[in-house]
């Protein structure tokens, strides 16, 4: 053991506030400026929402990385790894594992048979309007509870990074970063969006790295010593053994496993990851982006294993659980343990543009299912020419962006990781099923479709109200009432299977015959390319 | 917006049961069910023997094996090896058994069209 760095003074961190602003304040005018000059060319609704199709796999790759580490993974698995674990280990890997699905089942077949949405795939051989406006709300509620989450993420972590520990004052930071979200995805669309992920994806990544590497010098590259010190500092032996979080009783048990269910099946029924595939031109680039952001976000889960329990060797569970912002505080007090106030100041400033990148994300596909699905395909019954469904689209954005503002100023403070995993249950109830069987199963029918689609999402949102994240515990968000008769956390262990009951079920009782022309249509493009929609040139 | 409305218009004159229906669809159709099905079925039960043994046998998950690196880490960071290793056999066999005969058939519609009566149509662009 050879380190001699001093111990970290929470009230230090105080005084780095002007730096961490002016940090982000650069990050934003340089990716403002990026943003404005790649919405030049923003001229047809294929490049506002898809960015003319026009990026490369690996840049896709990266910006998909950029989307998926949000701060939740970022701050929120490191910080659970460095209370809890192993336990905050094995999120990271249900995190990882679930892009063999969308790698192997989804991205390709998607990106030959969709056009801007979720909804265009899942209503291809269906009946249009109902599947459609089916698949719309299920991408609206799964977008809401994420872009809650992130919003929520932002209060908490000004809290620490900025010393804004007052009610007003986080509001405030809440409603500008609202107010940037908005101009960034209102200005750039697609194409700016994308860059603004991709900067941050490789800011994340490399100040990730540096961290990494740092902590393993000071453990002489020795992942036993790293592990030894976190048990040294801790005091419990356990924090390198699974159980500590989730090993408590039965009920605990089994919420893990419903857990797991809903991280790896979720990933690839995320809208606004199912969005990404349409910003490259062909399927084969849409398989080098997910090769491309496997191995990012691996590499980047392997980071947070040594960041946690060095978080836990050199910081100590005890100071980050007192310090303001709680778990959520392990990555940024590691920073300053290592690198004073300007690593602090530049991993902040990457977390802040993280939450910025990811609900820009989010927003875009937000406000394109709306006008893509709902407008133009419902409201205007296909009629609206491509220049008022963008239009839609924007004026959507803004409704969107003050959505998400009121919403993170009343949500701050919840638990992040819940609203998180609950996007995931939900996404892996309402979408993956219908996803899949449209994709791979001949006898899948609207009816089947649709009751899988309103079942998954009902379930999961019924459950959760029922459970004791709503009511009945400590920690719930209404701790003075119980109505949670549902023990499990998360509902994914029930409301998954039940969804894809539902769509078999619908199916085989369905009496209407759906149109086989469709579905060979279906099939061949899906696997060939045919008649897939190609990059705009200008 | 104007080419993509012709694109729609040129494959609505392909008929695709009649492709679908050709020997060659039908081989890409199962060389790619034969690899992505039963692979998605041994990654998943591998996480789920995974998050299984951590959740129901901690004890032997803890047995330490090389200082205090714990069979429990070993099997985590072998989920990482795992992911990469499918991730790079996909793109292999894609590149070899899937992405040329794709391109086959691709050419093969849009180069000269099949129309509703089997007859194939010339002059359609791409």
């Amino acid at each position: 053991m050879t380190f001699m760095v001093p111990a970290v003074n929470v009230a230090d961190l105080k005084e780095t506030t002007l730096l961490n602003m002016g940090i982000f304040a650069l990050f934003v005018a340089v990716t403002m400026i990026i943003v404005i000059k790649a919405s030049r060319n923003n001229k047809t609704a294929a490049d506002y929402y898809a960015a003319g199709r026009s990026f490369t796999g690996p840049q896709n790759g990266t910006a998909i990385a950029g989307d998926y580490l949000s701060a939740a993974s970022f701050l929120g698995i490191t910080g659970a790894i460095a209370i809890n674990g192993y336990d905050g280990f094995m999120y990271s890997i249900g995190f990882l594992v679930a892009w063999l699905v969308a790698l192997l089942l989804v991205a390709e077949l998607l990106r030959n048979t969709g056009k801007f949405t979720m909804a265009d795939v899942l209503s291809f051989r269906l009946k249009q309007r109902p599947v459609r406006i089916a698949a719309a709300i299920s991408t609206l509620a799964v977008c809401f509870f994420y872009l809650l989450a992130q919003m929520a993420g932002a209060g908490s972590l000004i809290s620490l990074l900025l010393g804004i520990s007052d009610w007003g004052g986080q509001a405030l930071v809440i409603i500008v970063v609202g107010a940037l979200m908005i101009m960034y995805v209102l200005i750039g669309g697609m194409k700016g969006t994308t860059w603004v992920q991709i900067i941050k994806a490789m800011l994340l990544i490399a100040g990730a790295a540096v961290m990494t590497f740092w902590v393993l010098a000071i453990y002489g590259f020795n992942l036993s010593d790293l592990l030894g010190g976190a048990v040294e500092t801790s005091g419990n032996p356990n924090i390198l053994n699974p159980g500590m979080q989730y090993g408590k009783t039965e009920t605990s048990k089994l919420d893990f496993m419903s857990l797991g269910l809903a991280l790896v099946l979720g990933t690839a029924a995320l809208p606004h990851v199912l969005m990404r595939f349409y910003t490259v031109p062909t399927a084969k680039e849409a398989r080098k982006s997910v090769v491309w952001s496997i191995w990012l976000i691996g590499l980047f889960y392997l980071f947070t294993l040594v960041l946690g329990y060095g978080a836990a060797a050199l910081v100590g569970a005890e100071t980050i659980k007192a310090a303001p912002g709680g778990v959520n505080s392990a990555a940024p007090l590691l920073a300053f343990h290592l690198g004073g106030p300007l690593l602090l100041g530049f991993i902040s400033a990457v977390a802040f543009a993280t939450i910025l990148a990811v609900v820009a994300g989010l927003t875009i596909t937000a406000a394109a299912s709306f006008a893509h699905d709902i407008y133009a395909s419902v409201i205007a019954k296909g009629k609206a020419d491509p220049a008022t469904e963008v239009k839609v689209a924007r004026k959507t954005v803004i409704v969107i962006g003050l959505l998400a503002i009121a919403g993170g100023i009343f949500a701050n403070g919840q638990n992040v990781a819940f609203l998180v995993a609950l996007a995931f249950a939900v996404a892996a109830s309402a979408n993956l099923p219908t996803i899949l069987y449209s994709l791979f199963w001949r006898k899948f029918t609207t009816q089947g479709a649709i009751w899988s689609m309103y079942g998954g999402l009902g379930s999961a949102i019924i459950l959760i109200a029922l459970s004791p994240v709503v009511s009945g515990a400590k920690t719930s968000m209404i701790p003075g009432a119980n109505f949670a008769i549902f023990p499990l956390s998360n509902p994914g262990i029930v409301s998954i299977p039940l969804a894809f009951f539902l769509g078999w079920l619908g199916s085989v009782l369905d009496k209407r015959l759906e149109d086989t022309t469709k579905q060979a249509e279906m099939e061949v493009r899906s696997l060939t390319g045919v008649g897939a929609e190609k990059a705009t040139d200008h | 917006m104007g080419h993509e409305a012709q694109e729609t218009d040129a494959t609505a004159a392909v008929d695709f049961k009649e492709v679908q229906s050709t020997e060659r669809f039908q081989e890409l159709r199962k060389r790619h069910r034969s690899f992505v099905f039963p692979m998605a079925i041994a990654f998943l039960l591998w996480y789920f023997a995974y998050v299984l043994l951590a959740d129901y046998a901690v004890e032997f998950m803890s047995t330490k094996v090389w200082g205090n690196i714990n069979i429990g880490l070993i099997m985590g960071l072998l989920q990482f090896v795992t992911t990469f290793a499918i991730t790079g056999w996909y793109v292999s066999y894609s590149n070899r058994r899937l992405d040329p005969i794709a391109a086959e058939i691709r050419h093969e519609i849009e180069g000269h069209e099949f129309d509703k009566h089997g007859n194939q149509i010339s002059g359609v662009e791409k």
